[in-house]
């Protein structure tokens, strides 16, 4: 290892690391603003500069950046020498300059890098007496606000958006002291991933719009370690909570995981939280159709009085922690008990658990994804259904550029010199989907075709993997493109609703000769992959059998799921008016609610703890940021006490979570590995709880006197090893229970590096979450037949269309999800849009057996033949059912949405009268 | 004197075109290297004439060019040379007349440099106002494309290269080698950290050498008449000729082509003509706006890079700036410096933000709002920004030059304008 000097301190070093990843990993204070531990260095800001001498009779030494000076063995330097220290402050009083010192109103004061920045180097009067320079802040869409006064040029915001994530419209305009980062003019923001520019900014200007409407201080927020809920690539999240509220979601790191970036649904999607449609009260239907509230025992008495030796049948969820959906399974047997799939994602969910036990290739975590040299997606827009990986696979496709850096000696952090060294060289992808998706513009070669083809496509690959000729060079290209690379990874997933693709997806894997190869799937929902791991053992039902026997159950409870996103409404209207009483227990007004009799308020993730199984197989723990509101409770406890009051012989024993865990660990040698994803409810850290509420919490005794002038008792958590309270350490125990983080005099989401064990790499506390499922590695058992679908003129293959904003069913509810994800849509070609004299914004009728909706037409510029797209998980699209045929047709009464004008806009163009006549402003 | 650059260059007479350029002897030296030289002993040739870049820096020509990786140590795929004709420095018009009035000359030191490092695609990047330069060179280009000197297997050597004129957008910066390249690609003019050097990842990626257009012009002349006579132009330490120019307040303000070494007083009274009756000289900046004062003492200096970097200042582009006792030192710095802010690419926060304070600084002084600290201010942003390392790329501490050195020997000036509350150059209470 090599060795530096600093300031007479002997530093060990790794190699290959710049000396202020060096002095940061040895805990020394070195200030800066343009670097990025995943983003690597551009030496713009010039804040970590440090003294570098010679050798031992150097005296005088020279200013260097610590950021772009490699840490050579015997190196010797100084961050305390008085040109370093005065030099650090110099730099920071002229970003003063311009900086409005408006902290006070800002909503980054608290926990702002540039305020921890000018602390640290000590710059308190600036000599600078001139005016300050102002701009005009831009309308970038309802998630991110723009304060550009605050700006002090870093430029991470560009980099970030435009080099990390592949944003196209933000970035650095003008020069000299009028730089300014925007878009070119005012407009919603196109990356799924901006919400980033909020934590990545080291001030103010970008902001968290959202959490502007109902702000406070990162000093009174309580946070809770949790798990994203939008889709099924598990983030780590730590949500905010104030005031029973939960006002913002920020990224929690997990090295593994999502690390430094979550996505815009992640971020902004739990809105609905928050919603006064939230149920608080559990009810009892009355005969008019309306509920009326009873208390939680009262609900539970009369459901145990319905279930009472009658026959109950329950329906599970992909959204549901698997506590609760094994606590039901247990509650009514397995045979009575269906996934709350619909029937084509159980098969698709049934077999992609099955291929990831026993395939030829890993199944990669996020960060195995990003060591990807060459990709291979089937079908899926990486983007839309499991957003984060679609972050990393922009990162993969850039291992070429990091192996030319290489070759030229160029440290990896190098970042700007080893873009210009690559320019657009990059490590191959290959895209086969029936649409454009959002990574065609990273991807060396795109095809376009319909799934049933992209599954022939990807066994195609795999013949010409083990040498057979396939008469199709796309295919023998992108086989031959997996075979040259040392990483190769297969992408597909289950969005395509198509069983086929994901067979040749496995096909490909296995096929692979490479011991590194990976194969990972995109599914569904936050715990699709952990379900379908739990009826793995083929006992329960499907939706449909279940509908069969529906008249011979006497009740049925239904776990957070609204059935009628899972089959169409003439099915489920059979199942739950089939006579059998209904028990629901969910947090928001949904169809299958209303058909209910008896509604249990089931907390929200917020609220409640849980574990999760993510596409990787990782299961992760979520815990509650506050504890439940009103009479809610979180479903796994309503069940048990349901269990209690039935006297379930099993359950009624379990007396806690920790006991769940532990059941359902034994339940399945799946499952063995559950009892070790977070510590007990006993942990204790130096013999405390950890505190959910920062050390400077403020107001604890009057928060609630709008109330009641009587001090509340602090809420008290029985389950887990986190506490409400301000009293205890957050420092280095496990991940999974690392709320927030918060370092002397880092107060900034920076403070995250005093976490890790060493700069990007995990935190002290380890990586959170088990991995569940790892393959035997005996090859994947399926099948490469094909059923192609004939196509009668006038009729398209309907391929659905996740979205980012729109196809979640919760973050849907939050307003400005909904805002962005826009009208329930129909993706067609240019060709089908002449034929059928239709253009962008126009309606059509779509026709599916005897389903029909309008949805508004989008033109693709990628569509494959015979493929039409539609906006999957839309209200306006319910009903449509991928794969089957449609017919199209222009729809007369469809009325064009003008060209509407967002919010704000609306206001700006309020007429303002004042300067002698009216105009606009 | 031989003229060697300027030698087809006469005041009134018509600029040369091919036929003139040839008669003249023009050519010479692409058809003897192609037909009889290698590249490696062209490269000899250069290295071994002492030629140092005619940009500013005064980098050895030869030395750079030696960074380019040839033959088995370079991937296949394309290498570039690049004319920096973005000639934008305070004072500075002798490339400006290299290429309007002998555009051809420079074509051709650009055909045999890029045949020594075997570029095949290369770019003159010239600054955009200088709209009858690019038109001559465009023109030029066409005979050069006609004659079978530019294009595919040139002079039946095998030698492939295409040349572009690329106008630029406008920004001093641009004159920085690698925000050239940056701007050349299309991005923001940004200089690029080094390193690594341009001569092994630059335009696009690749092996990229950037030469001034006044460096590119004594090629031919070097590889025609070999390195000997080249190094026996000079008359003081360095070899060749150089374009020296005198702006300010002289009697004949101008552009001439006079040995290496010629000493300052002499192109100041023979080729200046002196001061302005009236005039006294009080300092002069001798390489641009971006060198160090020097005053009545150095005037017998000889204008060579070492000798005048000894005596604190720069030889920088030649081209003198002259300041009068009748013209506010401080007002010329506060002119300077106001350049200089504005041209910042905003990249590192010492330049982009350290300049406008010194400018305000500054404002403040001129102004009669001085006050004593500021000078004290103003010796700490020298100390900040003014250091080479401390900034990003070399504009900066360029700038401050002027500044520390007015500083040093205009002290006195700072001081009336503070200790008056107004400038005294203006106030009729002058020098």
């Amino acid at each position: 290892m090599p060795m530096i000097n600093v300031d007479g301190q002997e530093i060990e070093v790794k190699k290959g690391e710049n000396i202020l990843e060096a002095c940061l990993n040895a805990g020394l204070d070195l200030p800066y603003f343009c670097w990025h531990p995943s983003m690597g260095s551009i030496g713009s800001c010039r804040q970590c500069a440090l003294v570098q001498y010679q050798n031992e009779e150097d005296t005088r030494g020279r200013i260097v950046m610590g950021c772009m000076t490699p840490a050579s063995d015997g190196a010797r330097f100084s961050l305390k020498a008085e040109n370093a220290t005065q030099f650090r402050e110099a730099v920071v009083e002229s970003l003063m300059l311009n900086h409005p010192h408006d902290c006070p109103v800002c909503a980054e004061g608290g926990e702002c890098h540039l305020q921890d920045m000018t602390v640290m180097v000590g710059h308190r009067d600036r000599r600078y007496t001139g005016k300050k320079n102002t701009y005009r802040n831009q309308y970038l869409g309802p998630l991110i606000h723009h304060e550009m006064n605050r700006c002090i040029a870093c430029y991470r915001c560009e980099r970030y958006y435009r080099d990390y994530a592949g944003g196209k419209d933000l970035g650095a305009q003008a020069s000299h002291d009028h730089l300014y980062f925007g878009r070119h003019e005012e407009g919603i923001l196109e990356s799924e991933f901006s919400g980033n520019l909020v934590e990545v900014c080291p001030t103010g200007v970008f902001t968290d719009k959202p959490f502007l409407k109902q702000y406070s201080r990162k000093w009174d927020l309580q946070s809770a370690p949790s798990i994203c809920q939008g889709c099924a690539v598990g983030c780590n999240i730590a949500p905010g909570e104030r005031y029973g509220k939960v006002k913002r979601v920020h990224n929690r790191y997990n090295h593994d995981v999502n690390g430094y970036f979550i996505c815009d649904r992640g971020r902004f999607g739990s809105g609905y939280l928050n919603s006064d449609l939230r149920l608080d009260y559990a009810g009892i239907k009355n005969p008019d159709g309306s509920f009326f509230a009873v208390h939680q025992q009262q609900a539970l008495n009369t459901a145990a009085d319905w279930m009472a030796g009658k026959k109950v049948a329950a329906i599970g969820s992909p959204r549901a922690s698997l506590e609760a959906n094994y606590l039901l399974r247990e509650l009514v047997g397995s045979k009575n008990f269906a996934p709350g799939f619909s029937d084509q994602e159980a098969d698709l969910m049934d077999s992609i658990a099955n291929i990831l036990q026993t395939s030829m290739s890993i199944n990669p975590s996020v960060k195995q994804i990003e060591t990807a040299d060459a990709i291979l997606i089937l079908g899926e827009d990486v983007t839309n259904t499991a957003p984060r990986v679609a972050l990393a696979l922009r990162q993969s496709v850039r291992n070429k550029a990091f192996e030319l850096a290489e070759q030229m000696g160029l440290p990896p952090w190098q970042d700007a010199a080893i873009r210009n060294l690559a320019q657009d060289q990059r490590s191959p992808m290959t895209i086969v989907s029936a649409m454009n998706t959002r990574l065609d513009d990273v991807a060396s070669a795109c095809v376009s075709l319909a799934p049933d083809d992209i599954a022939a496509f990807g066994h195609a690959v795999a013949a010409a993997l083990v040498g057979e000729i396939t008469n199709n060079p796309q295919a023998d290209a992108a086989a031959q493109m997996l075979k040259m690379a040392k990483n190769p990874l297969i992408v597909s997933g289950s969005s395509m609703a198509h069983q086929g693709v994901i067979n040749s997806a496995a096909a490909v894997a296995d096929a692979l000769s490479q011991t590194t190869s990976m194969l990972s799937f995109c599914v569904p929902e936050c715990n699709s992959l952990g379900l379908a791991m739990m009826v793995a053992d083929g006992a329960s039902s499907h939706l449909k059998a279940l509908v069969k026997r529906a008249a011979k159950i006497d009740a049925l409870i239904v776990l957070e799921n609204d059935l009628y996103r899972r089959g169409d409404k003439a099915l489920i209207d059979q199942l739950l008016a089939g006579g059998a009483k209904v028990i629901t227990l969910d947090m928001y007004e949904n169809g299958t609610l209303d058909q209910s009799d008896l509604v249990m308020a089931a907390a929200s993730y917020a609220e409640s703890q849980g574990t999760l199984v993510s596409s990787e197989g990782r299961a992760q723990r979520f815990y509650p940021v506050q504890s439940p509101a009103s009479e809610r409770l979180p479903s796994w406890e309503w069940l048990l006490r349901l269990a209690k009051a039935t006297e379930h012989k099993k359950l009624s024993k379990i007396e806690n979570f920790d006991q769940i865990v532990t059941a359902c660990a034994k339940s399945s040698p799946l499952f063995t590995k559950l009892v070790d994803v977070a510590p007990l409810n006993s942990f204790r850290d130096r013999g405390s709880k950890i505190p959910r509420q920062t050390h400077r919490y403020s107001g604890r005794t009057a928060m609630n006197s709008g109330v009641s002038v009587h001090e509340p008792q602090q809420a008290q958590d029985h389950e887990s090893p986190l506490s409400f309270s301000m009293e205890g350490l957050n420092r280095d125990q496990p991940a999974s229970l690392t709320p927030f983080v918060w370092a002397p005099g880092w107060n900034s989401n920076q403070s995250l590096q005093k976490f890790q064990s060493e700069v990007d790499g995990p935190l002290k506390g380890g990586s959170s979450g088990v991995r569940l499922i790892s393959s035997s590695q005996t090859g994947a058992d399926i099948s490469s037949q094909i059923t192609q679908i004939s196509l009668k003129p006038h009729q398209w293959h309907l391929v659905p269309m996740e979205q980012v904003h729109g196809s979640d069913e919760l973050s849907a509810h939050t307003e400005e999800i909904s805002e962005l994800a826009g009208r329930g849509f129909i993706a067609i070609g240019k060709k089908v849009a002449e034929k059928l004299a239709v253009t962008e914004g126009d309606g059509l009728l779509v026709k599916q057996d005897d389903i029909e909706c309008s949805l508004e037409v989008r033109i693709l510029s990628r569509v494959a033949k015979n493929c039409i797209g539609y906006s999957a998980g839309y209200a306006e699209a319910r009903g449509l059912v991928a794969g089957r045929l449609v017919s199209l047709q222009v729809d007369k009464t469809w009325q064009r949405s003008g060209p509407e004008m967002i919010a704000s806009d609306k206001a700006a163009f309020q007429p303002v009268v004042g300067d002698g006549g009216t105009r606009n402003v | 004197m031989e003229k060697v650059l300027t030698r087809n260059i006469e005041p009134g007479k018509a600029p040369t075109d091919m036929t003139a350029y040839e008669a003249n002897g023009g050519y010479q030296g692409l058809h003897k290297a192609l037909t009889s030289m290698s590249s490696l002993e062209c490269r000899e040739v250069v290295s071994a004439s002492n030629l140092r870049g005619r940009g500013g820096a005064g980098f050895p020509t030869g030395m750079k060019w030696s960074f380019v990786p040839m033959d088995d140590k370079c991937t296949p795929g394309h290498k570039y040379l690049v004319c920096n004709a973005d000639e934008m420095e305070p004072g500075a018009f002798k490339d400006r007349l290299l290429m309007e009035y002998d555009p051809h000359q420079l074509i051709e030191g650009m055909i045999l440099s890029a045949y020594c490092i075997g570029a095949d695609l290369s770019y003159i990047f010239i600054r955009g106002e200088y709209v009858v330069a690019i038109d001559r060179l465009r023109q030029a280009l066409k005979e050069c494309y006609a004659k079978g000197y530019l294009g595919d297997n040139i002079l039946g050597s095998g030698f492939k290269l295409d040349m572009y004129v690329h106008p630029s957008a406008g920004r001093y910066i641009c004159g920085e080698e690698t925000a050239l390249i940056n701007a050349l690609e299309g991005k923001r003019a940004n200089p690029r950290a080094k390193p690594p050097f341009p001569q092994v990842s630059g335009l696009w990626g690749r092996p990229t050498i950037v030469n001034n257009v006044e460096t590119l012009c004594n090629i031919p002349h070097i590889i025609d008449r070999g390195a000997d006579w080249f190094k026996s132009l000079g008359v003081g330490e360095d070899a060749g000729t150089k374009m020296f120019g005198v702006s300010g307040r002289v009697k004949t303000p101008g552009c001439w082509e006079l040995p290496m070494g010629t000493p300052i007083r002499e192109i100041l009274e023979n080729h200046a003509g002196g001061m302005q009756d009236g005039l006294q000289l009080k300092g002069f900046l001798p390489g641009g706006g971006s060198t160090d004062f020097l005053t009545h003492e150095h005037l017998d200096l000889a204008m060579d890079y070492n000798v005048i970097g000894k005596a604190g200042s720069r030889m920088g582009t030649g081209t003198m700036i002259i300041l009068d006792d009748q013209t506010c030192p401080v007002g010329m710095v506060l002119n300077l410096i106001r350049f200089f802010a504005h041209e910042s690419c905003g990249f590192c926060t010492p330049c982009r933000d350290g300049l406008p304070w010194t400018r305000q600084v500054l404002e403040d002084i001129e102004q009669g709002r001085g006050k004593t600290e500021d000078l004290d201010t103003l010796e700490y942003q020298i100390n900040y920004i003014g250091a080479i390392g401390n900034t990003h790329c070399a504009l900066a501490p360029g700038a401050m030059e002027p500044l520390q050195s007015a500083l040093k020997y205009f002290r006195d000036d700072f001081e009336r304008h503070i200790s008056g509350g107004c400038c005294p150059y203006h106030s009729g209470k002058g020098a």
